[in-house]
């Protein structure tokens, strides 16, 4: 009898869904253009791999930063001793500043506010640990990341309750939704603790509206429970609009400094807008100062390496490199995934609409063989073993309906996305004659024939098509 | 109503304890040479400063490692990019090794049995959230080190039972008192699922006889639990004998892939032996497959800055580095070990006889005015205000016996260390004078006489001194 705790003998990790199995798939036969180009195409993992080259100039024009020195002095002995789990004191005003400059400025943030993390996996853990006990709720929209259930739940013996969203309406956030998920939390006998939202959202890669912000500062006003909002990708934001934070509404709420702004906590990192996951770098920021202690002396579990808080002090710090690169990732970004949608679309796909994030949510209910999650499952099998793509099925990050997908824009090199729509094309066109044929003679298709016979007509058609309105 | 969870609410951070207030107090008024040298000197945090000038010299001569390139070409993107849970192999071959050879090369450690975390504190955590639920119990011998009141039960749950160790025998550990923990724990309802040390000790400096690690294993074969090692300090042997580790022991009675090997962790990190706490460098050691793989999930919370791994796996792969730097660090060590003893025995005070670690267990009992708790403090306080020198009081480290200090030495100039002394014996010796006026008119230290009579002698007479046996 071994007696290991019910953490490592259930499978609470959640390592068991089909993201992480996609994941395993693609590591046994990696697609390399030289070595493996018949290999498997990485497209479910949100990697921002486009700007590199400004990091990397950087480095060449500032080398004391990486190198442990401060004007041409070694401070490796400072770095070294340097464990305060308040964080060394540039990096938290540099990363301020920063989150600061992703919102136009129009927001502030306050360094003493900001707890460091290694990494927001990291920092939502300890958030969870500081809001809820284990049996308590928190209510989340779907489709949500899927790392959520492990983050929030595994060690902190926390729920999470889904605010189910549709394609209806884009997927955004209703009060409707709001309500039945809190009843619903509520049925389940559990105490919802506050709401956790995503902005920009994973997986839909759509910043929310300040409608649905409004609705969701208005709701936890009213249940009188906290708001986490993960704004992870908040540098990723590459369309027209500009990105609205939920400090931005609490201000032009005029809310500041209340007690509701005491119970709305931002959680950041710099994986994904500088594309540095391997550095481990996560933040929370809240205006409530039991949070800030108690997460502080938490972070313990979980403090940034100081040679990685020394290097990235100097990078943000320099504000023409910020300036520059926030601008720059916007660009690439937006042209990258113009690039993933219209070769979805030559393949008969349209995509959420979506205007930031490292991936797009896109609609393949028409290639289902039935409007099932089973159904769903079988088309992913298909495109991870036959297509050879790594995409993530909706059911894996909770989506209700069956059919859609994630598919990641950003972690490769521009040939390897063309290759993978080609090869999805190839696809979707020998699947169509596939399905064609078989339509005709599958009475349960019935109910999808009107949709599948309007998008038969598109691709014989050819011509412009209305994206999914937001 | 805020709503925040009990681990907030709470003080079971453990963070009101003196071992942390003393940290206060320097913080406030912190000796510098120049700036202030009425300040107070730290002597209470166990920091190793004695040989970054082996590092440094090694990193002027690498200049790659930490300028994030190999072979002159910059690996960068991939450093930033890798997350991989399961670490860099280069990097826990290195450790591996590293391990061994800090054990003589007498046993092995399998890079793939290794789980890297952000410093032992996510280490420790870590595994007692793969050993335990909440309400179970680990015993720990007395005295440990405060933190670990925090690190194994603030946000696991479970508790901590003592395991009574008494200056009678050099506080070794006995099957009675592991016998008495064991059946106090059950008294209090709680399920016992292992025995946590840690080998050398902190805060006594001393390892862990062969006989009692003997004594461990036998103990925990038969009462079916884990044993959890925490060889943090094992490269600061500097003793004339070789460091038994408890893997030696199961090597040695031909446990190595029994059952019971499987329930037996070792827990390591660099923040000691290396000097680099600031880089948060962890790893938990087991032969547990099971233990493995959960833990090596949860890293996921806590993991090392790969560029921090990049740096290490090169420093430490070299060869030639780690044979120097580990005979000069125990040389030094020792050096600076004796300064503190005769310092202390100048002043007439001993200390339990330490052949590792980084701090001496300073029998101050001699000083107190009655053999209370209460007094320790009141002696602790005229240190740290009066005196001027931050030292850890036995009772945060949950010390059975009143007057016990841990008094670092590693972590200050040899000119520091020899103020504190000087600093010290003024005390005593006006303390001295005090105490000899008051012991005359107080009844209650009539059973104290004997000893206070005989150290009084002791000044007297200036005569070498039989430190405390082991």
């Amino acid at each position: 009898m071994k007696q290991l705790s019910t953490k490592v003998t259930s499978n609470g990790h959640g390592q068991d869904s089909s993201y992480f199995l996609g994941w395993e798939e693609y590591e046994k036969n990696p697609y390399d253009e030289i070595k493996n180009p018949n290999g498997m195409i990485q497209m479910g993992l949100a990697e921002n791999q486009l700007c590199f080259d400004l990091i990397e100039s950087w480095l060449v024009k500032n080398p004391d930063a990486a190198s442990l020195k401060r004007n041409g002095q070694s401070i490796f002995r400072e770095l070294a001793l340097f464990q305060d789990y308040h964080g060394m004191p540039e990096f938290k005003k540099a990363m301020a500043e920063f989150m600061e400059e992703i919102r136009g400025n129009r927001v502030t943030f306050d360094p003493k506010n900001i707890v460091l993390a290694a990494g927001s996996t990291s920092a939502n853990e300890t958030l969870m640990f500081c809001l809820a006990e284990p049996g308590d709720a928190f209510l989340l929209p779907t489709p949500y990341y899927p790392g959520f259930d492990r983050d929030l739940k595994w060690r902190t013996g926390a729920e999470i309750v889904p605010i189910h969203c549709s394609s209806s309406n884009g997927f955004q956030i209703t009060e409707s939704a709001l309500q039945q998920a809190y009843q619903q939390a509520e049925k389940l006998d559990l105490k919802v603790k506050g709401v956790l939202v995503t902005n920009p959202s994973n997986p839909l890669g759509t910043a929310l509206t300040r409608r649905e912000l409004n609705l969701l500062v208005d709701f936890i006003t009213s249940k009188n429970i906290h708001l986490i909002s993960d704004e992870i990708y908040s540098g990723t934001m590459f369309g027209f609009e500009q990105f609205i934070s939920v400090m931005d509404v609490l201000k032009d709420k005029k809310l500041e400094n209340t007690e509701v702004s005491k119970r709305v906590h931002v959680v950041y990192s710099l994986s994904k807008d500088l594309g540095l996951p391997g550095f481990r770098v996560g933040a929370i920021y809240s205006n409530e100062e039991m949070i800030v202690s108690a997460a502080t002396k938490m972070s313990s579990f979980g403090l940034v390496s100081s040679q990685t808080q020394y290097l990235l002090s100097a990078l943000l710090s320099d504000k023409k490199f910020t300036s520059q690169y926030l601008e720059e990732n916007q660009k690439r970004l937006k042209s990258r995934q113009r690039r993933l949608v219209s070769g979805l679309e030559s393949a008969g796909i349209t995509c959420l609409r979506s205007n930031a994030g490292l991936f797009c949510w896109v609609d393949m209910r028409h290639l289902l063989d039935t409007n099932t999650f089973e159904a769903e499952l079988d088309l992913w099998k298909k495109i991870v073993y036959n297509v050879k793509l790594n995409i993530s099925p909706g059911s894996s990050c909770h989506c209700t309906e069956p059919g859609w997908f994630r598919v990641c824009f950003a972690n490769m090199s521009e040939d390897t996305l063309d290759l993978a729509l080609k090869r999805l094309k190839t696809f979707v066109e020998s699947t169509d004659c596939g399905r064609m044929i078989s339509r005709s003679s599958h009475e349960r298709l019935k109910s999808l024939r009107k949709k599948t016979v309007s998008n038969w007509v598109f691709r014989v058609s050819w011509t412009d098509r209305v994206p999914d309105e937001r």
